[in-house]
């Protein structure tokens, strides 16, 4: 596949390029290590000028105001701007703006007025609940979260867990069992308002990512109208699982922008720092560090690029976006892994992103579908068959 | 699974009980005498000297200070937030000493439980 970048390309990761080292790194100078949102003064600062740029809204697809980038552009930018310290779970703060959840967009004409468009204009916020306690892998055969008809409504009753960012919320995507004889094809998926009586949110999960964090999440029977079905009555698995496969490739490129930026701050630190007389970047074993970190890098960056053009070119790409999930996930904490091992005791210390990026790339090896489930896809796409 | 309060005892506010504090990242809360919360807060990555330095300082914008208490945690960021959603659901309304969070939200948890 010919990744050679044409002239506009290469302007547009210039920008991006420049944005993220001038105006992005040097706020993270005065913020605590783990923030992840800009004071807002900052902030607004900073969305106008993305807003002039021409890339507010990257994600949004062209009909509903986005810019209209295709996606292997949009990943080569996502590649990018996660080199910073937030960059992994807020890259640019969100200052390039949010697409909202994918799934809205599948919403009908009424939905999208209450919905998808109030989160595009930032207005409202909302969450993606699939995993409960009973497990997330193999969400089709753990959901035990139930809605019952009731009339018009539905009576939806349950726990959800590990639900990020439920707790500032105004409405979530919510899939419980509406037919149990009828495994994955029993699944509907709701929009639930986080003000609909019986909801609550019981904790927050804390975890190595210390924001962006997760909720713990009760429904009581909580009363939703029939009008809140996301798609078909029974079809809702299918929905979450178009939104995860088109997640893996964005997913993939925020560990490949976090990882080359690790492995520029190894190179230049192995370049300066000097033992037993000469610099570590004349040593083999850093050398050789440096290498596989480059292995790493350039494989998962190939695939993660690979997966994006298939989707561009309206291919199948499941298999591609679990290989690019899955490859750059564990390149990506190989990498950084490495590159603390090179700056010694600095490496592990808050002054440097790399103890964040650490703890936060080794939730992306569990997050939107575990790696082994990712190679439990590829297995079933390579060998065929529907084994488990 | 642990409690979403910050149970742990109280402290007097005196320099001595200051200075032995640990120099750990972690969450504090700030009250008047009577037990009025004054400020939640944490000590961050950014801190001089953790709990230590950040419950002095914050401590010290406060003239009704009198006591607190704390937890260590590395998790300081997401308890905070989770301190916070606790005490407004608790009163309605933040503490003082977090009343101006501009624009950004505070979450909302359900205030039944430990
Ligand atoms: C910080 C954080 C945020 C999250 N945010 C969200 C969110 O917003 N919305 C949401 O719905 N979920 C969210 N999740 C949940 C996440 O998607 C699940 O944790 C994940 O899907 C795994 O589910 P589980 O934890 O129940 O593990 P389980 O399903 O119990 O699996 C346990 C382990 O066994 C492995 N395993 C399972 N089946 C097989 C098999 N057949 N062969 C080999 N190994 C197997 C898995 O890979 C996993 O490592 C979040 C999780 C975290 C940690």
């Amino acid at each position: 596949m010919d990744f050679e970048l044409s002239p506009e390309q290469k302007l547009i990761l210039e920008t991006v390029r420049r944005f993220v080292r001038e105006e992005i790194e040097p706020l993270e100078a005065d913020l605590d290590p783990d923030a992840s949102e800009l004071p807002p003064h900052h902030r607004e600062r900073l969305v106008a000028m993305t807003k002039e740029l021409g890339f507010y809204g990257l994600d949004i697809p062209e009909e509903y105001g986005g810019p209209g980038i295709d996606l292997v552009t949009r990943t080569l930018m996502a590649f990018e701007m996660a080199q910073h310290r937030a960059g992994l779970y807020a890259p640019c703060y969100g200052v390039f703006g949010g697409a909202g959840l994918a799934q809205l967009y599948e919403a009908d004409d009424g939905q999208k007025e209450r919905y998808l468009y109030p989160v595009l204009r930032g207005e409202k916020r909302g969450f993606f609940a699939l995993t409960e306690p009973s497990g997330g892998s193999d969400p089709a055969r753990a959901i035990r979260t139930t809605a019952v008809r009731d009339g018009d409504d539905w009576i939806l009753d349950g726990e959800k867990t590990f639900i990020s960012g439920a707790d500032k919320a105004d409405f979530g995507i919510v899939f419980a069992r509406t037919d149990p004889e009828l495994g994955r094809k029993g699944i509907t998926c709701f929009l639930v308002d986080t003000d609909m009586p019986g909801f609550r949110v019981r904790r927050i999960v804390h975890t190595l990512r210390s924001t962006h964090y997760a909720a713990e999440l009760e429904f009581n029977r909580v009363r939703v109208p029939g009008r809140n079905v996301l798609g078909e009555v029974n079809q809702g698995f299918a929905i979450a699982n178009d939104r995860l496969s088109r997640n893996r490739i964005p997913y993939a490129a925020g560990c490949v922008g976090v990882a080359l930026k690790a492995q520029e701050m190894a190179i230049a630190y192995a370049k300066t720092r000097k033992t037993f007389g000469d610099y570590l970047s004349t040593r083999q074993a850093v050398q050789w560090m440096i290498v596989d970190n480059e292995i790493d890098l350039r494989t998962a960056r190939a695939l993660t690029l690979e997966a994006a053009a298939r989707a561009d070119a309206g291919k199948p790409f499941r298999t591609e976006a679990a290989i690019c999930k899955l490859v750059a996930s564990e390149g990506a904490s190989r990498v950084v892994d490495r590159a603390m091992q090179i700056h010694g005791g600095y490496g592990m210390t808050k002054d440097l992103p790399l103890e964040r990026w650490y703890r936060e790339l080794r939730i992306r090896r569990v997050g939107e579908g575990p790696n082994e489930i990712q190679r439990l896809i590829v297995a079933r796409d390579v060998i065929g068959g529907s084994f488990h | 699974m642990t409690g979403v309060r910050l149970a742990k005892p109280w402290l007097d506010l005196d320099e001595a009980v200051i200075a032995a504090l640990p120099g750990q990242l972690g969450v504090y809360e700030i009250a008047d005498a009577k037990g009025a919360t004054l400020e939640l807060g944490f000590a961050g990555g950014r801190s001089r000297f953790g709990l230590r330095s950040a419950i002095a300082e914050a401590a010290a914008k406060h003239q009704a200070a009198a006591r607190f208490r704390y937890e260590v945690t590395m998790q300081y960021w997401s308890r905070f937030e989770e301190l916070l959603a606790v005490y407004l659901a608790d009163h309605g309304e933040l503490p003082p000493g977090n009343a101006d969070r501009g624009d950004r939200r505070v979450g909302r948890i359900a205030a039944t439980g430990g």
